[in-house]
């Protein structure tokens, strides 16, 4: 569920062409905003995908969670029988949870002064709900629960799920992560951070001007690769290392070291040399900080090898998604390395000297990608890196 | 009186799952398929109908509403004081 689509096909084809998700809100009156552009998934009728009774314990962000596990689960072509539910971990990453419940909820009772709000709020707004509503939609009984890192949510749920099928926690999972706040409060919030662009979302561009907030959701099966070749699944591709860290010194700014440690962190759990990764798929945000920040870490990390890895930020299409993310971008490296192509960093205005890497501008790249990488950095200096290799 | 009456049948009736159209006054509650979540939304959709507070206790409602005639009375009891 994405800005550019509601299926991995539309994503994926909108993102190699370069295609642009960004658009002026309409879930928002952009009256009461400072010019602030979105990323919104468009044309979503919830009726489409769920019935009246269905639909009222559903925030938009768990809509998104259960349309993107119902595909991602179809998909894989698992069959939940002879034990297997009770052996699926559902683990969901958001960033915020059901934001627009709660905004709603608050319009209605300081805004309205309304006596009483709707009965199902705290259930819908609850940061598990889309971990909870996926496991109760999808039939998945095995460990499940929600996690929350902002930004990286998404990228810690998959790493999280990976080393639980890795570990035999669990012999198959359904994980990956889901937003839903472009809501009023929500963006006035953002605002208030001074970060957000009102033109477009530029990373590692000159005269870029921030980020620009999204929504969306994606999922992915994940199981042992023995096992899914056993029962002869489409394969889309392999996990070969997650890694992690914190920053452990400013809330907001990132910081190198600790960027640099969650990339590293990812390449050792892999065993994975420098010079084999062929794709990046950045944090990439558009805010000045992080753009430069990442772009040292990923010197710091990768040496001379990091002005030959081709680097991009997705984000540029599709915004950014916060706790979805990850999981977008996630999907983003798997389609990557299967295809061979780099997706583009769109909108990119030429060179900032703080940023003198390959940003793969404005246009996808053919590029033979046998192994690619995805970094997450949160605020709260939370970092999560994941690395997928094309299907062995 | 009637007309509460009238409208708490078709609040509750709105509530209940599948096919099932119209509810009798001697219908149990729990015979209706109402989850705890549809039994939210009927004391909400009540409340908000009669603009009254309607002295709900998830923990002790199976004591006050067993029948559809239970929760009919309650809610003309709460209007009458209202008035």
């Amino acid at each position: 569920m994405s800005p550019l689509g509601h299926d991995t096909l539309s994503y994926w084809s909108g993102l190699a062409a370069g295609t642009s998700g960004i658009a002026q809100p309409t879930l928002v009156d952009p009256e009461l905003l400072q010019g602030e552009v979105v990323a919104e998934v468009k044309d979503y009728n919830a009726a489409d995908h769920f019935d009246e009774r269905q639909l009222a314990p559903l925030d938009r962000v768990s809509q998104f969670a259960i349309v993107a596990a119902r595909q991602a689960i179809a998909q894989s072509g698992l069959e939940l029988g002879n034990g297997l539910s009770e052996r699926t971990a559902t683990i969901v990453g958001t960033g915020i949870g059901g934001s627009t419940t709660l905004d709603e909820s608050y319009k209605r009772l300081y805004g309205e002064n309304a006596k009483r709000i709707y009965p199902l709020t705290v259930p819908k707004l609850m940061p598990n709900a889309p971990a909870s509503q996926v496991s109760m939609h999808c039939g998945l009984r095995g460990p499940s629960f929600g996690v929350v890192s902002a930004c990286s949510s998404a990228t810690h749920a998959i790493g999280t799920a990976f080393q639980m099928v890795r570990t035999g926690i669990a012999s198959a999972a359904v994980t990956g992560g889901t937003e839903a706040c472009i809501n009023l409060g929500t963006l006035k919030a953002w605002e208030a951070l001074r970060v957000m662009a009102n033109d477009t979302c530029r990373p590692f561009s000159r005269d870029r001007r921030g980020l620009v907030i999204g929504e969306g959701a994606a999922m992915v099966v994940l199981e042992t690769l023995e096992g899914a070749r056993k029962r002869g699944a489409e394969i889309i591709g392999e996990i070969v290392g997650f890694g992690m860290s914190a920053d452990a010194a400013d809330l907001t700014n990132p910081d190198i070291g600790g960027m640099a440690r969650g990339v590293q962190a990812c390449l050792d759990d892999g065993g994975i040399a420098s010079q084999d990764v062929d794709y990046i798929n950045a944090h990439g945000t558009g805010t000045a900080a992080n753009d430069t920040a990442e772009t040292a870490a990923l010197k710091a990390t990768f040496g001379d090898q990091a002005s030959k890895i081709p680097i991009s930020s997705t984000k540029s299409m599709v915004g950014h998604a916060l706790g979805a993310a990850g999981a977008l971008e996630f999907i983003a490296i798997l389609l990557a390395a299967r295809e061979n192509v780099a997706p583009p960093t769109a909108n990119y205005l030429g060179p900032d000297p703080a940023c003198d890497l390959d940003y793969v501008p404005d246009e996808a790249r053919p590029h033979k990608i046998d192994l690619a990488v995805s970094n997450s950095f949160a605020f709260g200096g939370l970092n999560a890196v994941l690395a997928v290799a094309k299907t062995p | 009186m009637a007309e509460v009456a009238e409208d708490v049948l078709a609040i509750i009736a709105a509530k209940i799952p599948g096919e099932r159209k119209g509810v009798r006054l001697t219908d149990k509650l729990e015979e209706l398929g109402l989850e705890s979540v549809d039994f939210l939304e009927m004391v909400f959709d009540l409340e908000e109908k009669f603009e009254i507070q309607v002295p709900y206790n998830a923990n002790t409602a199976a004591d006050d509403f067993t029948t559809v005639e239970d929760v009919v009375k309650a809610i003309q009891g709460l209007v009458e004081q209202k008035a």
